[in-house]
């Protein structure tokens, strides 16, 4: 760990019963940059989202966060209100399905808009206003914004949530599966906005995947995972290129080329 | 008086919930949990008020209990009457001489004054229930002063009918830090509420919760700093007495689309009558 490692997990371990989820990971996240952890099912890549973002405690192993004050914290360690603090604002959670993260009865502006609300935004015209301006951002067309989700497209959904997790301007974000379940051209579409985003926003982020072209086309630095450990790590083209683990060579041997 | 324990309630009982308004004043706004007992009225008309009243009632005191603003409806009558044969107190409709008033949706247009207690009657004290389905949750975001859920509904509502749409049970903040129900009163009286000078209890009998403000406390009507809470009544006059400042009921008269407004608070209604006060509707009575 450096003096700029933005979060960091050391020896995180967690079973659950008699199944070892996460095995002794380590890992590190600098500012502005992306990381993906790829794996295959089962292989712990959820739960270690979970474990990074404070949602799920480990067995052993510490998470550390550096505030922009520089100031280093025990994530799992924080007393609740400064953890939902961070998760309001400095974090963000993009869910595989939009709906958990999204409040369906609720218009795409003030979906949009309540980050911003919890963090004390008292003046419609402004919420409103940002509102617009991040749904332009995630390309849904400003009269949309006092349709209910349930009117939105799959894909539609997935920006929506994007642009209500990026609202406050968040240095972190964990991403799990964002353009799971989704068809293949729309993904293509929500990845572009997804690097264009964090590239403008010099947002770092988490993001787990089991799709190895996802893993390519947005993350600087990639964590092959297998049964609970991290079994390589390293530059995305590095490690895709030139294999070492094999499992890493079977993962990258498998994704078929068109 | 025979066979009951004053008021109603057994001692025991009456200590419990005293110990609940007790902390209940300590945190303004904050709902406290209290043993409520099965009462003999049912779930809906009064029952967490009533056991409020029963706990605060002394040999001395002088009831009034309003429903809907009115002293003689079912609701009103039949809780005071209660209270005149379980505890022989003297029961009173007029807002000045009563020492502890029990209300149900309205807080009387006369001003209270420090030597007097307000009992609310509450349905729901949850004022996030509609929005966030789970106790466990509303508990969390209360413990967290985690609000942002109900701007979001007032959100809602200026992005759909371009004013907040909520006419009663307004949501207030109180002392700065409790989101609160203020029960079904008009959004009207809500101002009242502010650094009102009597103590302000609330007890919900289905819910089993009890919450107070103390005198003297803040309490604040959520709003938007560029859609400021505004208070709406029916743009009329009284009809009997010709106040343009209170609450109105409106009353449908005959089956031509005539209709009067009237106080909603009666008492108020009559000391102005009996003061000389005339509305247009009584005037035309008169004529006749």
């Amino acid at each position: 760990m450096t003096d700029e490692t933005l979060l960091s997990g050391r020896g995180l371990t967690l079973s659950f019963g008699s199944i070892p989820a996460l095995a002794g990971v380590d890992v590190d996240l600098w500012p502005g940059e992306l990381l993906a952890v790829v794996g295959e099912s089962g292989s712990g890549k959820t739960t270690l989202l979970n474990v990074l973002s404070g949602r799920l405690a480990p067995d052993a192993g510490a998470v550390w966060y550096r505030d922009p004050a520089g100031r280093l914290h025990d994530v799992h360690a924080m007393p609740a209100p400064a953890l939902r603090t961070l998760h309001r604002s400095d974090w963000g959670f993009v869910h595989q399905d939009p709906r958990q993260n999204l409040r369906m009865n609720v218009t795409a502006g003030g979906n949009v808009g309540e980050r911003l609300m919890a963090q004390g935004a008292r003046h419609y015209g402004d919420i409103r206003a940002q509102a617009l301006e991040w749904l332009r951002q995630v390309e849904i067309d400003a009269d949309r914004i006092d349709d209910l989700p349930r009117t939105f497209s799959g894909g539609m959904l997935q920006r929506l949530q994007i642009a209500r997790t990026l609202v406050t301007h968040p240095r972190l974000v964990f991403m799990d599966e964002p353009t799971g379940g989704l068809d293949v051209s729309v993904q293509a579409r929500l990845l572009d906005l997804i690097r264009t985003l964090v590239a403008r926003l010099s947002i770092a982020a988490v993001l787990v995947t089991h799709d190895i072209a996802v893993a390519r086309l947005l993350a600087h630095r990639i964590a092959v995972m297998q049964r609970g450990r991290v079994v390589e790590t390293g530059l995305t083209d590095q490690v895709l290129d030139d294999p070492q683990h094999p499992y890493t060579q079977l993962l990258v041997s498998s994704v078929l080329h068109a | 008086m025979n066979g009951y324990n004053f008021a109603y309630l057994d001692e025991q009982t009456k200590r419990m919930i005293r110990r609940a308004l007790l902390k209940a004043v300590a945190i303004p706004g904050h709902q406290v949990p209290f043993g409520s007992r099965e009462m003999p009225l049912p779930y809906g008309w009064g029952t967490g008020g009533i056991q409020v009243t029963a706990s605060v009632l002394g040999q001395d005191d002088v009831l009034k209990v309003i429903d809907q603003g009115a002293d003689d409806t079912t609701n009103a009558v039949s809780i005071r009457r209660f209270f005149a044969r379980t505890a022989g107190v003297r029961t009173t409709t007029h807002t000045a001489e009563a020492t502890l008033i029990q209300t149900r949706h309205r807080i009387p247009e006369t001003s209270l004054r420090d030597d007097q207690i307000i009992v609310y009657q509450v349905p729901q004290p949850e004022p996030l229930y509609r929005l966030e389905s789970s106790r466990a949750e509303t508990r969390r975001m209360h413990g967290l002063a985690d609000y942002g859920l109900m701007h979001v509904k007032l959100y809602e509502d200026i992005a759909r009918y371009g004013q907040v749409s909520i006419s009663y049970d307004y949501p207030v903040m109180v002392n700065q830090r409790y989101l609160m129900s203020p029960s079904p009163i008009p959004a009207f009286d809500n101002p009242k509420m502010h650094m009102m000078p009597a103590l302000q209890l609330f007890g919900a009998g289905r819910e089993k919760r009890i919450y107070a403000i103390p005198p003297y406390t803040e309490v604040h009507s959520l709003d938007f700093d560029d859609h400021p809470f505004r208070t709406i009544r029916a743009p009329h006059a009284c009809g009997l007495c010709g106040a343009d400042n209170v609450y109105l009921d409106e009353v449908v008269t005959d089956d031509r689309g005539g209709r009067l407004f009237v106080c909603s608070d009666t008492d108020h209604c009559a000391e102005r009558r009996a003061g000389g006060h005339v509305g247009a509707s009584a005037m035309q009575d008169a004529a006749e």
